[in-house]
């Protein structure tokens, strides 16, 4: 049976991860590299970067990242922030990147989906989808850290980029991130149930439960985390026993 | 001697080219669309990602296909997701040929099997960490039976000849995900992206001797 996945993230700005780790036998905690290379070890299924560069000047850095992370980690490695046409793509994918993943620039331009996907293919594409809930059951699209209501509703959009010919949603609730009160729950079951393309449920993520409740409840296929990871409170192998144990398969 | 790496212009060669150099030792690794070096090279890698009438229409157009099948007739070859498929007669994705090495055809997961035992709906493609039950082959040295590997695809191989299954995978549906013949050896899953599994597969493919 197909596994369900771990996917640790890390924030990366100007070629240094953001928050650190305290992991204390690395003997870098700012480095990306060793850090992906590390949560390899642990079993992570996957690793995502998000470049939060915000001068355009250093933006380059993330590819000599990497490049490096390519030749030492060998699961597969999704690159997102920062993405604004199909050549930043190629670029990313050309330094070892295997999905790249989309944002403000799919809200702006979806043709930019239509036309990376192409190029591409499917599944090297994934969107990020940062989402608010407006009323009960409603969630709109948000861009800029959860401060601008696009005024797209989340679920219909997913379609849409599915159409458009992503392979993959990224699905952040901007509600639930860094509270560590768990998914969106309602949110993700409502976007997984509506496409056919795999889910990965983001924000919010405190324990370990909260992982396998975004899996067992809200349906994802796979479940992306940050802080618990980062600071050592789980490894990602105490992760995936854990959900396990919940009766949930995963790769150990 | 060399191992080559067919590259026919259809996506991203990287990550098959590093996990490749990493196990290689001392061998060089080359990434390459020149039929000359194919057909120099000791072993051939023949990969594969996107659509396969893309990838068929590059590989003509480079002029390829005559040294894809002399390497797969005579050195050791190993093929990987669309270069598993393109090994087989004709694909239901985009109603393509291929190049007929196997007897048997490329087809999409059936939409109507896509459930799981839960009763939600299995998605396409088929993305993720799956295990992998295994045919006795010298390239699943030191590789349990049942380890999982990276896979992304929405369309399996069917070989008529149930000789030639030399691995098997179960989403929805049980489906063929590796096979093997003399010199060859062909996986739908991504060994390059299968972490420690994934590189003891290419590692026993690089001191393979068939």
């Amino acid at each position: 049976m197909l596994a369900k996945r771990i996917i640790p993230c890390l924030d990366v700005t100007a070629g240094r991860v953001v928050k650190g780790t305290n992991f204390v036998d690395l003997r870098d905690a700012g480095d990306p590299v060793e850090i992906a290379r590390r949560y390899d070890e642990q079993g992570a299924d996957e690793v995502t970067f998000l470049d939060i560069t915000a001068s355009s000047d250093q933006r380059d850095l993330i590819l000599h990242i990497i490049e490096d992370c390519a030749r030492q980690v060998f699961i597969p490695l999704t690159v997102g922030g920062g993405v604004r046409k199909v050549e930043d793509v190629r670029r990313l994918l050309n330094a070892g990147a295997d999905k790249v993943s989309i944002n403000t620039a799919a809200v702006n331009n979806p043709d930019l989906v239509a036309e990376a996907s192409a190029k591409v293919g499917s599944q090297c594409i994934v969107v990020a989808i940062d989402a608010k809930q407006v009323a009960p059951g409603k969630w709109h699209v948000f861009t800029h850290g959860g401060r601008n209501d696009v005024g797209l509703d989340a679920v219909e959009w997913a379609k849409k980029v599915e159409s458009l010919g992503a392979g993959e949603i990224l699905l952040t609730s901007m509600d639930r991130d860094g509270t560590k009160n768990g998914f969106d729950l309602a949110l993700t079951r409502a976007v997984a149930d509506a496409v056919g393309i795999p889910v990965i449920a983001s924000g919010g993520v405190g324990n370990l439960d909260h992982l396998a409740d975004g899996v067992s409840q809200g349906r994802a296929d796979a479940v992306l985390a940050a802080s618990i990871f980062h600071f050592g409170e789980y490894t990602v192998r105490q992760a995936k026993e854990h959900m396990a144990a919940r009766g949930i398969e995963v790769r150990l | 001697m060399a191992i080559a790496v067919i590259d026919y212009g259809m996506g991203n060669l990287r990550s098959v080219y590093q996990a490749l150099a990493h196990v290689a030792g001392d061998k060089e690794v080359l990434v390459t669309s020149d039929p000359a070096v194919v057909q120099k090279a000791e072993r051939v890698v023949f990969p594969g990602q996107g659509a396969m009438p893309d990838c068929m229409a590059e590989l003509e157009a480079r002029g390829l296909r005559p040294a894809v099948l002399e390497a797969a007739a005579n050195k050791p070859f190993l093929g990987i997701c669309i270069g598993l498929q393109m090994l087989f007669e004709h694909s239901e994705e985009g109603n393509v040929p291929g190049l007929g090495v196997f007897k048997g055809n490329v087809q999409r997961f059936p939409e109507a099997r896509m459930v799981a035992a839960d009763g939600s709906r299995l998605k396409v493609p088929h993305m993720g960490w799956n295990q992998v039950w295994q045919k006795p082959h010298p390239l699943w040295d030191g590789i349990a039976d049942g380890a999982r590997f990276y896979f992304v695809h929405s369309y399996c191989v069917q070989p008529e000849d149930e000789s030639l299954v030399t691995g098997s995978c179960e989403y929805g549906v049980p489906f063929t995900c590796a096979v093997g013949r003399a010199n060859i050896f062909a996986v739908q899953c991504h060994p390059e992206k299968s972490a420690r599994d994934g590189l003891r597969l290419l590692q026993n493919f690089v001191s393979w001797q068939p």
